[in-house]
């Protein structure tokens, strides 16, 4: 069951030596989010509009391993962009990947970029 | 620096460390943590749970995480094998040996096996892991596919033995309570309130089988049955022996420290063993003569452990330990306090006792009536929290004191307010929490609200109990403050829902932007999205498509999402009549698509296993055949189950099937607080269970009669009598108005007979509303209705029409792929998801 989640590994700015290219910007929902194949893995790509920003995340809820964080609710605690897992309601920030409600361990962030109007996924490999 | 080394991670070794690490002088010393098993601690109290859901993770006490973010080595899968005590140093099993300055015996308890011939057949488990249970589930599993009607026994009517017999009960096995006293949980209860319990959980269908010695096991291999020894026997195919604990003191007595006769660790008040450097807590423990088999005396042990490492002498174990529990067995309410069984020389003793309610009810008071001793309850313990108050902190009684139970000849409880309770009086007793850490807290100004309070204090968090206590409190206090208590949606809107409602309307508020910028604040969360979407639902009619983003996951994807985020399809099936050729479509359907059926208890067919990419194909070929969306994922009408009436039966009064379709049509797509269910029965007879839905409808003769707010699930609740021999057009009125009202002003998920309950007046004022108009709002609720009912649209026909939703039911944006992560595993002739690990 490791073996999944270790496929995961937050990647920071200055680490991304390749840019996934995803789809155009208009193709996401305003305010939610789309899940998006990169080889094996599935990342969660949310288009945060009422803030102007996008993040991108391991699709992978580390509650019960299961694909679903790309269908979760956007939204804010005390000000922390979150994302709520659709299954049971797990919080996790989208900045720091950290569960706000809970104990559980952190979920793999990944910068996300916007150059003319596509949506590209930072990665480092 | 020096070395603390726990040997032992269950619930006291676990808040040991808890309360070690929140003391600033905790990062001056080296924490090593040993656990034989192989997951970190958990909570053993709820362990019966697992069987409910499977999920041992919501066990966990803490992340691993949480043992590295605050310096703590934990090592698990290890067993601690020696102590060396003169170069104070322990060795374990595979690793190797590690020094310490001081050792805390954290090794609980084992379960207690009686030297029974037979105890090592197949079949015959102990309840203690999560290890322990898993081993009886792939069992029961086992025999229940050679056997219809499999039996289990469990050794032992105490309390770990009732929740062992809940477990056997939720496996699906006839569960059988063999006991070896003459009544059930001995140690807790009198014989009354024992015959009260029995009587209950037998008429669960529990067995009960009391007097019996066990003097064999019979089986070959494995086992089949039990020999008593009065000479009679039962056939059982599995047994679960819970007869007690064994405190784990093989290591202390192979080390040389003090062992009482019959076992455990020897402690003086300051928990501290023989070997001063060496300290016991917890089930291992022998403090008093006595071990504690509860956790709250175990996690005291634990503060008193920490304080005296750290160096203050003076932290000791209180003289009196207080042994009061309050527990639910099976459902029932069992609580004990003080001295239950009092002798007569002490003072006399109140009981109230209804058999056939499975009430029971005794205080013990001293002769002068002045002070309460003890007591015990059964089937209602909602009493338990302020009469335990009472005792521990000796309270004045009031002049009659019966009314403590029975409440006053005026009909309600003079229950003493939580507030006469002194500051010392200790609310949380898992994590030691005073009445005055709560209400200083919220005086002080650092909480404002019931959630700042818990995170600051931890009242609440151990097993629950004082829950109700403590929000009495914090409200209580809020409102002496001068406060009024609102109800606040969440952290963006400071409003309740039926404010936000007024809101809206008045506003003509359109989308979520819209509500927010005008009166709350950030960006929104999963509380105030859906709510805010479900007013629109039931202002404009909006169907979930209009902004899904803001929808709950159901509505999102007009599906119900399953276990392994797969879907569920409901094609409605009004009244649950459906042609031959349309069962065909759904089996077709069913087939092509590798889905799992079953039908529903609201009389239509649940469509399982759905991948999210085939959502829009499967309903285009629904829809095409003519069925609508059933809205069974959305907070909204459900069914309308119908009897078939008179159209076929011969006792039927009227036509419920017909009527059943024409109130389903009506309310269908229907937005709500909660989820609403209908039944329309053609006789008294009552076959639709019209009475157990939010509205039922029973033909009798000279019209229907109309019952209200009634429900199954959790905390069922027959509907009540709103109004008799109506006809067909008053029915539907009164309906629209009840329902709209209901809509209006309902709490966020709460269910029509909640709100009945807490609507002031209750049924009678209900009553005045609908029928009589008192507050002159029935046209508009009427209109109100007519509008949402105009206004229905089939969501998913709308979905599947509309070209920009594609991308809405994809797995990936940028691959026609399905979820690779999906596993499916054979059940019985269909397929399920794989098991969560």
């Amino acid at each position: 069951m490791n073996t999944i989640i270790d496929q995961y590994q937050t990647v920071s700015l200055e680490k991304v030596n390749f840019w996934f290219k995803v789809s155009p910007v208009n193709v996401f929902p305003i305010n939610g989010g789309l899940c998006v194949k990169y080889k094996d893995k599935q990342i969660a790509v949310f288009n945060f509009s009422s803030q102007n920003k996008w993040y991108a995340c391991q699709n992978l809820c580390p509650h019960k391993m299961e694909m679903v964080l790309s269908r979760g609710m956007l939204g804010d605690d005390k000000g922390i962009p979150k994302v709520a897992c659709p299954m049971h309601k797990k919080t996790f920030s989208l900045e720091s990947g950290e569960n706000l409600n809970g104990n559980l361990s952190a979920i793999a962030t990944y910068p996300v970029k916007i150059e003319d109007n596509f949506v590209y996924i930072g990665f480092s490999e | 620096m020096e070395t603390i080394i726990v040997v032992g991670n269950g619930m006291v070794g676990y808040k040991f460390c808890e309360k070690l690490v929140a003391r600033p002088e905790a990062k001056n010393y080296k924490i090593l943590v040993f656990g034989e098993e192989v997951r970190p601690a958990y909570d053993r109290v709820h362990l019966s749970e697992y069987f409910e859901n499977g999920d041992a993770s919501s066990l966990a006490l803490s992340s691993r995480d949480w043992y590295v973010n605050n310096g703590i080595e934990l090592i698990t899968n290890e067993r601690v094998v020696d102590i060396q005590r003169e170069i104070k140093q322990i060795v374990t099993e595979n690793i190797g040996s590690y020094q310490y300055d001081h050792l805390v015996l954290a090794t609980g308890s084992s379960p207690f096996v009686p030297p029974i011939n037979g105890v090592d057949k197949k079949g015959v488990f102990v309840y203690r892991t999560i290890e322990d249970l898993d081993g009886m589930l792939s069992f029961a599993a086992a025999i229940k596919k050679e056997n219809k009607n499999p039996k289990a026994a469990v050794l032992g009517g105490g309390l770990l033995g009732l929740e062992a017999g809940k477990a056997v009960m939720d496996m699906g096995l006839e569960p059988h309570i063999i006991e070896f006293a003459p009544k059930l949980m001995p140690r807790q209860l009198d014989h009354r309130s024992s015959n009260v319990l029995q009587h209950k959980l037998e008429s669960m269908g529990i067995k009960i089988h009391l007097n019996k010695a066990t003097r064999k096991i019979l089986g070959n291999g494995a086992i089949t049955g039990m020999d008593f020894s009065d000479d009679s026997d039962l056939n059982v195919d599995m047994l679960v022996i819970s007869a007690g604990i064994r405190p784990r003191d093989e290591l202390a007595k192979s080390c040389g420290l003090l062992i009482g006769e019959r076992g455990g660790i020897l402690v003086d008040n300051d928990m501290r063993t023989s070997d001063p450097h060496i300290l016991a807590i917890g089930e291992v423990a022998l403090l008093n003569g006595m071990i504690y088999g509860l956790v709250a005396p175990g996690y005291d042990m634990a503060g008193v452990a920490v304080e005296q490492i750290l160096g203050s002498a003076d932290s000791k174990m209180e003289s009196q330990i207080d042994m009061s529990t309050k527990l639910k067995l099976i459902g029932v309410d069992v609580a004990s306090f003080g001295e239950p069984f009092m002798p007569a020389s002490k003072g006399h003793s109140i009981v109230f006792e209804n058999k056939t309610k499975g009430l029971y009810k005794r205080i013990n008071v001293s002769h002068d009536g002045k002070t309460l001793l003890g007591g015990i309850l059964v089937g209602d313990a909602s009493d338990y929290n302020m009469l335990h108050q009472i005792y521990l902190n000796g309270l004045p009684l009031p002049e009659n004191v019966e009314e403590l139970i029975l409440g006053s000849s005026k009909g309600e409880k003079t229950a003493m307010g939580v507030l006469q309770l002194p500051d010392t009086a200790q609310v949380c007793s898992c994590e030691n929490v005073s009445k005055g850490d709560i209400c200083s807290s919220l005086k002080e100004g650092n909480c404002s609200d019931l959630k700042d309070v818990v995170a600051l204090t931890k009242a609440t968090t151990g097993c629950g109990g004082c829950k109700p206590m403590v929000v009495d409190l914090v409200n209580e206090s809020l409102k002496a403050m001068g406060q009024s208590v609102k109800e606040v949606i969440c952290e963006h809107f400071q409003q309740s829902r039926q404010d936000l409602f007024h809101i809206i309307k008045i506003k003509k508020l359109r989308s979520f932007e819209e509500v927010v910028k005008s009166c709350g604040q950030g960006e929104g969360c999963e509380t105030c999205k859906p709510l805010v979407a479900s007013i629109f639902a039931s202002l404009y009619n909006d169907t979930a498509n209009e902004e899904y983003v803001i929808q709950d996951t159901n509505d999102r994807f007009l599906a119900n999402i399953q276990r392994n985020g797969t879907y569920s399809v409901v094609p409605r099936i009004p009244g649950g009549e459906i042609t031959p050729e349309k069962l065909i479509v759904i089996g077709e359907v069913g087939k092509k698509y590798n889905l799992y059926t079953k039908i529903t208890g609201g009389q239509r067919i649940d469509l399982f296993g759905a991948s999210l990419n085939d959502l829009p194909a499967i309903w285009k070929e629904l829809i095409d055949a003519g069925f609508e969306s059933g809205h069974a994922y959305g907070k909204s009408l459900r069914t309308v189950k119908s009897c078939v009436g008179s159209t076929w039966c011969r006792y039927g009064m009227d036509e419920s099937v017909s009527f059943a379709i024409e109130l389903e049509d009506r309310y269908k797509g229907l937005r709500s607080p909660h989820k609403i269910k209908g039944g329309v029965s053609g006789c008294i007879r009552e076959c639709a269970e019209a009475r157990g839905k939010d509205f039922g409808l029973i033909a009798v003769e000279g019209g229907w009669n109309l019952y209200i707010a009634g429900n199954g699930g959790a905390t069922p609740k027959h509907a009540q009598l709103l109004a008799e021999q109506i006809d067909n057009k008053t029915v539907i009125k009164y309906l629209d108005r009840f329902l709209m009202y209901y809509i209006r002003t309902a709490a966020p998920l709460m269910r029509t007979s909640v709100w009945l309950e807490k609507l002031e007046g209750g049924l009678d004022y209900l009553k005045e509303v609908v029928i009589n108009d008192s507050l002159a709002i029935a046209e508009e609720l009427e209109k109100e209705m007519e509008s949402l009912v105009l206004a229905y649209q089939c969501e998913w026909k709308q979905a599947i029409e509309n070209e920009s939703f594609k991308n809405r039911f994809k797995h990936f944006v940028n691959s026609e792929e399905k979820d690779d992560n999906l596993i499916f595993v054979p059940m019985r002739e269909q397929t399920m998801p794989k098991q969560w690990a």
